[in-house]
């Protein structure tokens, strides 16, 4: 029997049961019987690879999705979750890949307006006092007043987080919560999460696809796989190997291709003087210079917020600079669409729905805007073949492992995951690129996923390729980077290599000391 | 140690095989999606037509027979529809057009006022010439009026991040005045007493009918133009760089297109097309610059636009089915004594039905892809 959820809210964590949970797309099944328990005070990781069904999984529990058989048992009953507000009345929330916050309200109003229950007049003195008693408690600290749309990824994450302890979620799913997160921010946030989860006042469900992670904070772990459940245990009886195996059935983490030497050649992309402002008219790149030679990565480090989001945008052309210029080869480089093709600059955007696609034009046309305008996809000058930008996207779907329906569905509607795979194989596909710019570029892509580009970005490099790898991944800089930059409050504040890097004076220099 | 780390480096690691590709025509439901919603808005706003006629106290069976008539009816009634339909090809372009962009343009009116100025000037100043000389400088005059005119609308959108839907509403007005001034003051007719006119272009040198009926050549350039438009928005790699502004003009900056410089080409085309309709309307119907030029065509202009979800080819459609509305006002005056300004109302109520639809689009599972 189907009961109304419960008023008011759980002050507890509520005990969650899935039982045979199928999901199907059409003919696509996204979710197979699978089953998993969740008691009240406990950590347990989600875990699979791009496309294995997690997001589905999850938005069963939030009610976006209706699954087509199988129970969510909430407490020993069976409910029925039909809205994220029912989700909500039975003190479940979620954090998701996609950021949900209003860009033009401040940080306290979005945290406020997040409430279903919002009176009709606010009183501000009231729920400003109240909001200042929450974030003295609260993981981690952000500024009330900034307008969300100011934020860096990183910080929006940790406002996301906040919004829902704000709400008193007392089960929190956290899809890829840290991928834009430093590892000291990821630590510490997961940490002060992982506090509330011991003392009882919290369970969390953490879509992850970092073991760092897994073994760090987590109780529990459930594997999918290709929409199947994979394995489940505990913690504490499996090895990062077991895990591994049950994610990728067998196969095993792939390595990272060694980085030949070889000569550097001449500066290929060179940033002279540059500045340029955040939207809010604030300057956020503070002058910058930097050469980057043929064959050579150079990886820029920071918190996020510190001007790598501009850098990058100027660099993209979608941000004029306010002064200083781009130059590539020894000459200006404004980003227009010859200068890109003469001189072989490629990109790897962060968020590339949002930075790097059209949502609602097809896979293949997405997939085309590289050279849509140069023969074979051009016939006589300024016709589309559009058999030929099918012909051409299909070859790269195959090669990049891109899950799509079909070249024609809107890119809009695949999984992140994919989206990225769809832009890596327009931008690294042709193997033509002789400057790259990486942003974050394996932001929510599983483990092999990750490796594989690494692999082709080194690849790239031995190639002879010049390359500009922003991250907030400090392994990823690490493991990649020939050189490596920290950037502080919108300019170059420490150069090291790897093989010199020193942890903690990096660190020291990204917190602005 | 691993298949992967052999795997050659420019493929992406093995995860699923991926499944067998649709074909393109697995795209099917979406095109049946585009024709559905619209046949099924307009029967909504047919049937609240019907209820507003039953509340004026008209059988709503009659009204509808005698609007089909006195628009498709005969071969005679269908003329005045495609005379009517004509100028509303050229102006709904000037929506559709921009829309692609993603902007709201609703400066039509303005723009075929503008196209009618240009295109009258310039053909009062050759009169003289021989009439194809006069049609192409008219063409020519009536098309670079009404495209700078919403050019400036693009300008300031682009330039100084002004509202196009405001401004180019606005412009409207400022055409319309400055029409009433010129044929009032400097090109104003001293024989035209009852209604300030311009000069009038010779008899000779008007657009001539289509086989001796009453149907003119504008109907040629509306469809032409209509063509040129879809052509050029689906098939070409301008309109591939619109449709990708439109979608997301931070990807289009980042695939290194001029934004504002292919923003502006495209409100001087939608403005341009909008010009020849003035120009057709001075050429072929009036013969001269006066306030019939103002006759509405460019507001029912944008309905047509969203009706046929800007694209060109359902715009000759829509044009002719609403050109055989506008043609039936007179007979619902006359026969159930119904205001004419009736069917301004089944216009509202279509243009209010139409809008609501759009937001239907993506909502019927049967219409999604592999969906049932």
């Amino acid at each position: 029997m189907i009961i109304p959820p419960p008023s008011p809210r759980p002050q507890t964590p509520p005990l969650l049961e899935l039982v045979n949970i199928t999901k199907r797309f059409g003919s696509f099944v996204a979710n197979e019987k699978i089953s998993m328990k969740l008691p009240p005070g406990s950590f347990h990781a989600l875990i699979g690879e791009n496309g294995a069904g997690k997001s589905t999984l999850v938005k069963c529990i939030m009610g976006f999705h209706t699954a087509e058989e199988g129970d969510i048992v909430i407490d020993g009953h069976s409910r029925q979750i039909s809205s994220p507000h029912d989700a909500y009345q039975y003190g479940i929330g979620m954090v998701y890949q996609h950021f949900t916050l209003v860009p033009a309200m401040t940080v306290a109003e979005n945290l406020v307006l997040s409430n279903p229950a919002v009176p009709a007049v606010i009183n501000w003195k009231m729920e400003m006092d109240r909001l200042r008693t929450f974030m003295k408690t609260a993981p981690f600290q952000v500024d009330l007043d900034t307008p969300t749309g100011e934020l860096a990824a990183g910080q929006k994450q940790k406002v996301e987080i906040l919004k829902q302890l704000y709400l008193e979620t007392k089960l929190l799913i956290l899809d890829e919560p840290t991928s834009v997160l430093t590892p000291s921010e990821a630590d510490e946030a997961l940490g002060l999460i992982k506090s509330k989860v011991t003392a009882g006042e919290l369970s969390v469900l953490l879509i992850t696809h970092k073991f760092r992670e897994v073994f760090g904070f987590c109780d529990e772990i459930t594997v999918l796989r290709r929409g199947k459940f994979a394995g489940a245990g505990k913690v504490k009886d499996l090895t990062r190997d077991d895990i591994a195996a049950m994610m990728m059935g067998g196969q095993r983490e792939a390595r990272t291709s060694g980085k030949s030497v070889r000569e550097r050649g001449p500066v290929a992309l060179e940033l002279v003087g540059l500045h340029a402002n955040k939207d809010s008219g604030v300057e956020a790149v503070g002058g910058v210079d930097l050469a980057i030679q043929e064959g050579e990565i150079v990886g820029i480090a920071g918190v996020s917020g510190n001007g790598q989001r501009e850098l990058v945008e100027v660099i993209a052309g979608q941000r004029p600079a306010t002064s200083g210029e781009v130059r590539v080869h020894g000459e200006a480089y404004r980003s227009t669409r010859v200068e890109s093709f003469n001189h072989k600059v490629f990109l790897l955007p962060e968020e590339p729905l949002r930075n790097a696609c059209v949502p609602q034009m097809s896979v293949a046309e997405n997939i085309a805007f590289r050279n849509f305008d140069k023969p074979p996809q051009t016939r006589g000058g300024c016709f589309i073949s559009r058999k030929a930008i099918r012909g051409a996207a299909q070859e790269l779907i195959t090669r990049f492992s891109v899950k799509t329906r079909s070249t024609e569905t809107p890119i809009g509607d695949l999984s992140g995951g994919n989206v990225q795979r769809a832009v890596l194989a327009r931008e690294l596909g042709p193997g033509t690129a002789r400057v790259l710019i990486a942003a974050n570029p394996c932001f929510g892509l599983d483990f092999a996923a990750v490796e594989s580009i690494h692999n082709q970005i080194t690849e790239a490099r031995n190639r002879g390729v010049a390359v500009l790898l922003v991250s907030e991944d400090l392994d990823e800089l690490l493991k990649l980077a020939d050189r490596l930059l920290v950037i502080s409050h919108g300019e170059f504040v420490y150069e090291t290599t790897p093989a010199e890097a020193d942890i903690k004076t990096i660190g020291q220099h990204m917190a602005g000391h | 140690m691993s298949q992967i780390s052999n795997a050659k480096a420019s493929t992406l690691a093995p995860v699923a095989p991926t499944p067998p590709l649709a074909s393109a025509g697995a795209n099917w439901r979406g095109s049946l999606e585009a024709v559905l919603i619209p046949i099924g808005a307009i029967i909504v706003a047919l049937l609240l037509f019907g209820v507003f006629c039953f509340s004026q106290g008209a059988n709503a069976g009659g009204v509808f027979g005698a609007i089909y008539k006195a628009a498709f009816g005969s071969w005679y009634s269908f003329q005045n529809t495609l005379v009517r339909a004509a100028p509303l090809m050229l102006t709904a372009l000037c929506t559709a057009l921009p829309a692609r962009l993603g902007l709201v343009m609703i400066g039509n009116e303005g723009a075929l006022v503008a196209g009618g100025l240009a295109a009258t000037a310039a053909g009062l100043a050759v009169q003289a010439a021989p009439p194809v000389v006069v049609w192409t400088v008219m063409m020519l005059a009536g098309m670079v009026g009404g495209g700078l005119w919403i050019t400036i609308v693009g300008l300031l959108y682009y330039k100084r991040g002004v509202n196009e839907t405001i401004s180019s509403l606005l412009m409207n007005y400022i055409a319309i005045a400055l029409l009433n001034h010129l044929v009032n003051g400097p090109m104003r007719d001293p024989a035209s007493l009852n209604k300030p006119s311009s000069y009038p272009i010779p008899d000779q040198k008007m657009l001539p009918v289509l086989w001796s009926s009453n149907v003119h050549y504008g109907l040629i350039f509306g469809i032409i133009a209509c063509v040129i438009a879809w052509v050029l928005m689906e098939h070409t790699t301008f309109g591939f760089k619109i449709r990708m502004i439109g979608g997301n003009v931070r990807a289009a900056k980042m695939a290194g297109l001029a934004v504002s410089r292919l923003g502006l080409i495209t409100c001087f085309l939608g403005g341009a097309a909008a010009g020849i309709a003035g120009m057709v309307e001075v050429a072929a119907v009036h013969g001269r610059a006066n306030e019939s030029l103002a006759a509405g065509y460019g507001y029912a202009g944008i309905l047509v636009a969203f009706i046929a979800r800007h694209r060109g080819l359902p715009i000759i459609l829509v044009s002719t089915l609403l050109g055989g509305l506008l043609a039936s006002g007179g007979i619902l005056q006359r026969q159930f004594k119904m205001p004419d300004a009736t069917i301004l109302v089944f216009e509202g109520l279509v243009f209010l039905v139409v809008l609501f639809s759009d937001s239907l689009y993506g909502k019927f599972k049967i219409f999604k892809e592999g969906g049932a």
